[in-house]
């Protein structure tokens, strides 16, 4: 069995045809300013991932700020060689029906430095590889942040990988692939609100369903033990966002200042207005709730930022900020559920927002390749989005579903009781995140950091 | 000889530790706690969701003196920590049957340092 393995391997990847000097000769031109940036936006999406992992590290109690922190910073390792195996060619690669792209580029077989003109005209379709191999990367890392404090790492490594092939392969062909249905049906979605936050945030709502709500709620209430952390995460998120929605312009361009200006102006609003809504609600304006709203307000902007103008991504941003917060402090209060960090709450919400606003906003005077919006004089197109946020959140729902009860059959979802109550850091990965003061006390507040201020330690009598 | 237990705001241990060392007092414990006591705890607020919290950040200083400093050594701690407010923390005093210096074995309030005062 492992010799024709082996040769698939090496006639896939390693043998493409020809070397680069003899496909410059024939092939498009690349642009060295658009790859420039690409590139440059590659990265900034990657950054987005560890700075996930600090936005949801902070987010947990300490004694699970690794094993949180682990399933942002693993999802980066494996959905990149899922993707080179076999993953760009199932959501890029030749249609199949609508569905699926056809696994003709295994192990990125025949996927060169050339462009590919279907996709991004001008720069090395290696650069499209890795920019959307970003993408797939942080979707994954999303829905951890619905089950995080309690899920098994092994149960979440084969989650994962099957989730990524399973539902986010489809899902980025439907969207995005050349002959993807919601595609052919005329749906926008420039830089993921279906794809990546709809997809992830319904997805970890029903992983946070089936795992159930965590132990001892009450008795240790989850109260985010690094707020500093947070708020690292959510200002690199926003940095990083830039690369996400200017980056979808595939070039350097126009359209790439406009989706870059949009998604700034979408997160200060939803900031101040989730920032508001707090402040109303509860007497105080918090840095959590500044934090999660600027996220809210990037999440909503993504699928509209290659579409609407800048006060339409202002009415965005208020939006989003506004309908996350009543998600996470109203509707995930009633409901009773228990997404940990509010995947759901601030993915899924904002990404439904987001896609239905571009029917609303979008504006061919933006983006001759995109759709008037209703506002517009084209209802059809809120029906177009509203059709493409209902079949995301069915197929997501449900082959998530399907996921973990297969998962559940290999192995238990969830740690035990004893291990939660332990926390994960110690329990899974056999590490403390800190060490604790002499006393070794758990109890909060008591870090050791007003001892070492007031250098005052035990003195003899 | 006694141990005087002081539960103060965090805020006012180093006004404390200025007065013990102005009154001539150099040995001390000092310990982050948590508790409650007539405070009954406060909220915080995440996401848009309140949570009490019962147990407060407190820092607790225990000091051993000689029976006779007692009285003015609580006079000058209530002084000193002293807010008005819910929450200024507790003084217990307890006997203490004798001390050690480790390092040269002495005991009781030559342990102290206090001897011959």
């Amino acid at each position: 069995m492992r010799k024709p393995l082996l040769t698939l391997f090496l006639l896939a990847g390693l043998l493409p045809a020809g070397g680069p000097a003899a496909l410059a000769a024939t092939g498009p031109a690349v642009d060295s300013g658009d790859t420039a940036f690409i590139i440059l936006c590659t990265a900034l999406v990657m950054l987005m991932t560890p700075a996930l992992a600090f936005f949801y590290g902070g987010m947990v109690r300490q004694k699970n700020v690794l094993s949180t922190m682990m399933h942002s910073f693993i999802a980066i390792a494996l959905v990149s060689l899922i993707w080179v195996l076999y993953g760009y060619s199932l959501a890029f690669g030749p249609d199949i029906k609508g569905l699926i792209g056809a696994p003709s580029a295994i192990g990125l077989k025949g996927v060169s430095m050339l462009p590919n003109e279907t996709y991004a005209a001008t720069i090395p379709e290696l650069v499209f590889v890795a920019f959307q191999l970003m993408f797939a990367i942080i979707t994954t890392a999303i829905i951890s942040g619905a089950y995080a404090e309690r899920m098994r790492f092994t149960a979440f490594l084969l989650f994962s990988a099957l989730w990524v092939s399973v539902v986010y392969l489809p899902l980025a062909h439907w969207v995005w692939g050349d002959g993807g249905w919601l595609r052919q049906l005329g749906a926008l979605d420039f830089a993921g609100g279906t794809v990546v936050h709809i997809s992830s945030g319904v997805s970890g709502l029903v992983a946070a369903l089936v795992l159930g709500r965590r132990k001892g709620l009450k008795s240790q209430p989850p109260l985010p033990h690094n707020l500093p952390f947070t708020v690292l995460g959510a200002s690199l998120l926003w940095f990083g966002w830039f690369g996400f929605n200017a980056g979808s312009a595939l070039g350097s361009n126009g359209l790439a200042a406009m989706a870059f200006l949009v998604t700034n102006t979408a997160a200060a609003t939803a900031a101040l207005a989730w920032l508001l809504a707090e402040w109303l609600h509860h007497g105080k304006p918090t840095v959590l709730g500044a934090a999660s709203g600027a996220v809210a307000g990037l999440v909503a902007i993504t699928p509209a930022a290659g579409f609407v103008t800048p006060l339409a991504s202002l009415l965005i941003g208020l939006g989003g900020g506004l309908l996350c917060y009543l998600a996470v402090a109203v509707l995930k209060q009633r409901l009773g559920y228990d997404d940990a960090l509010d995947a759901f709450g601030c993915h899924g919400v904002g990404g439904m927002w987001g896609a239905l606003a571009t029917g609303l906003f979008a504006t061919k005077t933006v983006n001759e390749l995109g759709a008037d919006g209703l506002l517009y004089g084209n209802p059809h197109q809120l029906l177009v989005q509203l059709i493409g946020v209902a079949a995301t959140i069915v197929f997501a729902a449900l082959a998530t579903w399907l996921l973990l009860k297969l998962v559940g059959l290999l192995t238990e979802l969830r740690v035990s009781p004893e291990e939660e109550e332990m926390g994960l850091d110690i329990t899974v990965h056999g590490e403390k995140a800190y060490r604790e003061n002499l006393s070794g006390s758990p109890l909060p507040g008591t870090s050791g950091s007003l001892l070492a201020q007031a250098g005052a330690t035990s003195l003899s009598h | 000889m006694k141990k005087i237990e002081v539960i103060i705001r965090p805020g006012k241990l180093e006004e404390v530790k200025a007065a013990l060392s102005k009154y001539g007092i150099r040995g001390m414990t000092v310990s982050e706690v948590a508790g409650c006591g007539l405070q009954k705890g406060k909220k915080e607020v995440y996401r848009g969701n309140e949570y009490t919290i019962d147990l407060l950040p407190k820092v607790k200083v225990e000091i051993v003196v000689g029976q006779e400093r007692v009285a003015e050594l609580v006079d000058l701690l209530v002084a000193t920590t002293r807010t008005g407010q819910i929450g200024d923390g507790k003084i217990f005093i307890y006997p203490v049957e004798d001390a050690v210096r480790i390092r040269t074995g002495e005991r009781g309030l030559t342990a102290l340092g206090e001897s011959g005062q």
